[in-house]
């Protein structure tokens, strides 16, 4: 019975670390099973995403509040994450959208925006 | 004034990244630019000289002391690797304007040189900073501009090397963020130099080593090592000729430093080269990269992707160092950082030369250019030689310390497949050498001759330095065995 509990406690516990993982793994397999541009930046978001949830869920202290001083409160989460992360999710715009503008002038040069298409009918050497 | 270099180096690119767009006016955006990199150029010799002197540069950026605030720190094999940079960004300036103007159209002229103004910024950042995360947001500024720049190429194909770019670069820069996270959970810190004091205990623990996996695997990535290779070869091949010159001379460069800082300084020479199976792998995957990309060089058509082919295979040399881990070999690698971009700066910019005069870069198509283009085929032999590795080229230095290195491990038989791999350049660049020289130009082909001046000086400046330092290695060893003390001895303290 208390083994059950530990794998349960092993399962929840760490419930935002599986989440993490299982977008990093999502995201990659996107991007690596699609040959559809759009679906492959959809991949490239999720896997972008993981990271977030990656940093933002350790800087939660336990019992800890808004880190804005105040004596009624002795304990603060951390608020570095926080802002990191801000910065990762403006990078993460500005990629998502300079790949999408070159996705729609591969759709203007192609006519497709499926890479399988644009790498067989083109010499490369 | 001085103390504030570490800041103004990287600044003023950014700000007049975001002037030249506002102005978008062709000459007046290039003179900005050109003014920008030289400056930069001399305030990191100027920083070479002051860390010479008087040892690492420390500056709390916005007043913030480290660890809290972000640090910008140079030492020896930073400000190395700073000037490569800057150098590289000024010459080619000089040698791009003919260029610019007839490979990118004229409304986006001033965007370009915003764009090339950022990705320096960049490069410069990563290399000056010593926090981990800030690394991060430089390798993002430099990536976006760079993918941007390589898209601006003529051909359609430059689009699609530029998507596979941003895919495969945007992996790795996220991998290698996901590593500093698991890093920074487990130290709480961002500074480089504090987290590792920080690490030294907890480096056996998994989270620290799953860490490293992921900055290692994502570095590799930037670093275009083999089998991560497979965004570069069209990406050099199709941007335009100004960016591939460029960025084979930085862009790969300043990834590898990022490496060796974290594997040095951050990991610590002693866990990452004596306890994990970090140098066997890369030993194996520099000799793959050797191999496999100067014999696929050997196949290509298209002498730009036959140069980018022998950047793979040069990429190796230079991880080899990391591999053989001793003095010598790192030294040997280091060397390798800035002769590489030397003569491959040189190689890509004639190159560029001719794509300008002939309108192609084709190898059927230079058939007989050679006795009607001398400058430019005279300096591509010259460089070739450099590749090679012939005695009084720098070629020859880095891979004689990286051979030495290997002997001294007693791995002899590294120093033969050294040999070996440079005749497998010998094959690729003589394939352009016969057409250049031997054939005959068909009949009725438009007379050549050589690209304009500013083109032909700028590269045989580079050419010459490819020979200057094979003799005069005063400059390169010099900096770079002080830098591999610094590196092996206990890191950058």
């Amino acid at each position: 019975m208390m083994e059950g509990l530990n794998e349960l406690s092993f399962v929840l516990g760490g419930i935002n670390h599986w989440i993490t993982i299982f977008l990093i793994m999502a995201g990659l397999y996107i991007i690596v099973s699609r040959s559809n541009m759009i679906k492959k930046l959809v991949g490239l978001g999720i896997f972008q995403t993981s990271v977030y949830l990656l940093y933002v869920s350790p800087g939660k202290v336990l019992g800890g509040t808004a880190p804005i001083i105040d004596p009624a409160f002795s304990e603060y989460s951390n608020p570095l994450p926080h802002v990191l992360i801000l910065t990762a999710i403006v990078v993460g715009v500005a990629t998502l959208a300079l790949g999408l503008a070159i996705t729609v002038r591969i759709n203007e040069a192609y006519g497709s925006i499926e890479e399988d298409d644009i790498y067989q009918g083109e010499d490369w050497t | 004034m001085i103390e504030q270099f570490p800041a103004i180096v990287v600044a003023v690119p950014l700000i007049a990244a975001a002037v030249c767009a506002i102005i978008r006016h062709e000459t007046l955006c290039w003179l900005i630019a050109l003014a920008v990199c030289f400056l930069s150029f001399v305030g990191c010799a100027l920083m070479l000289g002051i860390v010479q002197e008087t040892g690492p540069i420390s500056y709390d950026m916005g007043g913030w002391a480290p660890p809290i605030g972000i640090e910008l720190r140079i030492d020896e094999l930073a400000a190395y690797v700073l000037i490569l940079v800057s150098l590289v960004a000024t010459a080619v300036l000089v040698y791009g304007r003919q260029s610019v103007r007839t490979e990118i159209k004229e409304d986006l002229r001033g965007y370009f040189y915003a764009m090339y103004l950022l990705c320096m910024c960049g490069l410069l950042g990563i290399v000056i900073t010593g926090d981990a995360f800030n690394a991060f947001v430089f390798m993002e500024i430099s990536s976006l501009a760079m993918y941007t720049l390589i898209a601006l190429g003529a051909d359609r194909r430059a689009l699609a090397a530029s998507f596979q770019y941003l895919i495969m670069g945007t992996v790795g820069a996220t991998m290698y963020v996901i590593g500093v996270g698991l890093l920074f959970t487990i130290t709480g810190t961002l500074n480089m130099i504090d987290m590792a004091d920080k690490l030294g205990p907890l480096l056996s623990t998994p989270t620290a080593i799953a860490g490293m996996a992921f900055i290692v695997v994502g570095l590799s990535l930037k670093v275009a090592l083999f089998p991560l290779h497979l965004w570069l070869p069209n990406a050099y091949a199709f941007a335009p000729s100004v960016v591939t010159a460029f960025l084979a001379a930085t862009a790969t460069k300043v990834s590898i430093y990022l490496l060796m800082r974290y594997l040095y300084t951050v990991f610590g020479f002693a866990f990452s080269i004596e306890q994990t199976p970090i140098p066997q792998l890369v030993l194996w995957l520099s000799i793959a990269a050797i191999f496999a990309g100067s014999l696929t060089a050997i196949y290509q058509e298209n002498v730009k992707r036959m140069l980018a082919y022998s950047s793979v295979a040069q990429i190796g040399y230079i991880t080899l160092g990391i591999a053989i881990a001793n003095a010598t070999g790192l030294t040997g690698s280091l060397v390798h950082i800035f002769n590489h971009a030397v003569m491959k700066g040189a190689l890509f910019m004639l190159v560029g030369g001719i794509a300008l005069q002939i309108g192609t870069v084709r190898l059927s198509d230079l058939a007989g250019a050679g006795r009607q283009m001398p400058m430019t085929f005279f300096g591509i032999v010259l460089g070739g030689f450099s590749m090679l590795g012939v005695p009084g080229t720098v070629g020859f230095v880095s891979k004689w310390y990286l051979a030495i290195g290997a002997l001294e491990n007693g791995w002899w038989l590294l120093v033969i497949l050294l040999m070996l791999s440079s005749l497998l350049v010998l094959v690729y660049m003589g394939r352009v050498i016969e057409v250049a020289f031997f054939r005959e130009r068909p009949a009725g082909a438009p007379v050549l001759k050589d690209p304009p001046k500013a083109m032909i000086m700028t590269s045989w400046v580079f050419i010459l330095a490819c020979i200057y330092l094979g003799f005069d290695t005063g400059f390169t060893v010099g900096v770079a065995q002080d830098a591999v003390s610094v590196l092996i001895g206990g890191g950058a303290r």
